[in-house]
Order: C-alpha cells, then sequence, then structure tokens
C-alpha cells in the first residue's frame, strides 16, 4: 500500500529524467556510418591540375578531408579557419561537391588555397560513398587511411580543440597562445 | 450591374481554385523497363528516409541529397539489385538511420520491443487494479457499519 502512492512519483521522475536527456540530443546529428573504415576509393579529377587522381593521391595523414562547395555560405564562413590549419602545418584534402570547377577555382584564387589538392566531385558520387548529406563536412583521416571522425557543419576553433586536437597534437592553437577565450 | 459583377468575381475565383497546383511532393518521370521495377521504386522510396531533412522519405523529399538517393534507387533497380542489395548498400553510407524499418540491432532493439513492453507492462497493471479493488471494497466496512446500514435501509419499512 505504502509503495503504490510511489508509483505516480516514481513514473514522473523517470519520465522527467528522459525528456531532460532529451533536450541535449541534437537530432540532427547522425552517426557517420563509415567510421572506421578505409576512405572509399574514387577516380576523380584534381581541381586544379585537372589530372586523374584515386584515393591514393590522399597520402600526407592523419589529415582532413573538407567537403565543401561555392554554394554553400557556411564554407565560406569556414575557410579562414581552414587557411589558419594550413598555416599551422594540418594537411587538408578538399572534396569539392556537387560545385562547378570554374567558381571553385575562382573561390579558391579569391579568398587563399587552404588545400593540398581538391577532389572533383561534381556528381556527387564520392560524397555519396562517403555518406556526405550536405557542405560543409570534414572528415579525419587517421594515419593508416582510415575515417575516424566526421564533423558535421562549420569547423572552427572550439570543435578543433574538442574533437580533432588529439590526432593533431602538435598544432597549437592560436587564441590560446594568444591566452584569450576558454572555449571547451 | 452588382449581381454581374459578382459573377465576373465569383467566376475568377473559382477559374483560380480550379488552376491552383496540386500539392504534389515531388514530380520527376523515370522510364522503367519493367512494371515492377516501378512498384519497387514506390515501396523503396517510401521507406528510405532523406538523411538531410530527417522526417520526410525520400520520395517526399525535394533536398539534393534525398534527389541524388532517388537516382541512385533507379539506377541500382534497373540493374537487377533486389531490395536487400539497395538497403545495404544505403545502410553502408547513411547508416541504419535511413531506414524507416531498421534491423534489429543493440541500438534499436528497444525501439523494437518497446511495443511489447508496454503492452506487457498495461496488462501486468490491469492485473492488478481488478484483482485488488473487490477486496478493498469488501474490507472497507466494520461489522458495526455493516449493522447501521441495515438498521438505515430497514428503518423505513417499519
Amino acid at each position: 500500500m505504502q509503495v503504490k502512492k510511489f508509483i505516480p512519483l516514481v513514473a514522473f521522475a523517470v519520465l522527467a529524467g528522459l525528456l531532460f536527456r532529451g533536450l541535449s540530443i541534437d537530432p540532427t546529428e547522425l552517426p557517420a556510418a563509415r567510421l572506421g573504415q578505409p576512405f572509399p576509393d574514387f577516380a576523380q579529377p584534381e581541381l586544379t591540375s585537372g589530372r586523374e587522381i584515386s584515393v591514393s593521391a590522399l597520402a600526407e595523414r592523419p589529415a582532413l578531408v573538407n567537403v565543401w562547395a561555392t554554394w554553400c555560405y557556411s564554407c565560406r564562413v569556414e575557410h579562414p579557419y581552414l587557411l589558419n590549419l594550413a598555416e599551422q602545418g594540418v594537411p587538408i584534402y578538399g572534396l569539392n561537391y556537387k560545385d562547378e570547377p570554374v567558381k571553385a577555382r575562382e573561390w579558391l584564387a579569391q579568398l587563399g588555397d587552404p588545400y593540398q589538392l581538391n577532389v572533383v566531385d561534381v556528381e556527387g558520387s564520392v560524397g555519396l560513398d562517403l555518406g556526405v548529406y550536405g557542405a560543409p563536412e570534414t572528415y579525419v583521416l587517421d594515419a593508416s587511411g582510415h575515417i575516424t571522425h566526421r564533423h558535421v557543419g562549420v569547423l572552427d576553433e572550439a570543435v578543433f580543440r574538442r574533437d580533432f586536437s588529439r590526432w593533431f597534437p602538435a598544432i597549437a592553437s592560436p587564441s590560446a597562445a594568444a591566452g584569450s577565450e576558454g572555449g571547451r | 450591374m452588382r449581381s454581374a459583377l459578382r459573377a465576373l468575381m465569383s467566376a475568377v475565383i473559382c477559374g483560380q481554385l480550379w488552376l491552383a497546383p496540386v500539392a504534389l511532393a515531388v514530380i520527376e518521370t523515370y522510364e522503367f523497363s519493367f512494371p515492377d521495377l516501378e512498384v519497387r521504386y514506390h515501396q523503396l522510396s517510401q521507406e528510405l528516409r532523406c538523411p538531410k531533412c530527417q522526417n520526410q522519405n525520400i520520395a517526399d523529399s525535394n533536398a539534393p541529397i534525398a534527389r541524388d538517393l532517388r537516382v541512385v534507387l533507379y539506377e541500382q533497380l534497373e540493374q537487377g539489385a533486389t531490395d536487400d542489395e539497395i538497403l545495404a548498400y544505403m545502410v553502408a553510407r547513411y547508416g541504419e538511420f535511413v531506414r524507416y524499418r531498421p534491423g534489429v540491432d543493440r541500438n534499436t532493439v528497444l525501439l523494437w520491443a518497446a511495443p511489447g513492453l508496454l503492452l506487457m507492462l498495461g496488462a501486468v497493471g490491469l492485473l492488478f487494479h481488478f484483482r485488488q479493488r473487490p477486496e478493498a471494497a469488501a474490507s472497507e466496512l466494520t461489522e458495526a457499519e455493516q449493522a447501521e446500514i441495515a438498521r438505515l435501509l430497514g428503518e423505513p419499512l417499519d
């Protein structure tokens, strides 16, 4: 009898706990199906040189593979940070996703080129094999060429420090050096 | 004059209604070489979830990625892939998330078991409810109260 009184309270507590947990779940964040797998092979032209390249061209590792396009506004937002990372020695490969190569070359000429090379993916077939569903997305290729992390959305310093820095321990974040801003 | 104007206006309004576009999800034309491929295309495109827009299937979604997946679906069907092969292809790239009927694994076992568990919980609840009710009702009145009731009910008859 005494126990029975508390059933509604317990039920409420359980429900409240579940709903509270739900508040901190981002439903747009999808688990990447390709994690732990080698980068899918491809045969695509390179953006500036035009020569045909395959996955073996992504030789310098660990590296970032950044999915971008000139139609993607957020890519413009993260571009300066990519330049910053490239300057510090992080190898970045670009996947120019469903874009027009002419516009993409103009973009790099105007805004600077942080990429070692760019895989031209006009049809989006490399993106499809990779499980890309929008731009920007940034993947980490580990030393053995396996995909170990995916970030969807703008890559900035806070995200890099939180999720990427363990593959690039040598990279000092510039604002940490300047002693400003305590991001996570 | 006024009635003529009214007639004209209603004609215009009716005309606009007539011309109003029918809300169709996505209009694309695919030529299928066999009619049953088209049936399977519709089934699969309704069962596959758009990774970008989340709560739409790829048949309904206008997102570029949904369009790409429809093209892939069409091509694979034409090449003679089975439903299982197509689903495996999609899952390899986008995870179980792309299926509205995901396979049973560690993450989805609760999802699949939930209806059965809730039904059982409800049954147990009902069982307790009906088992305890009559006992409680019967034991509520003491002998003195029973006598009082008998007295109250009995009196007017005298």
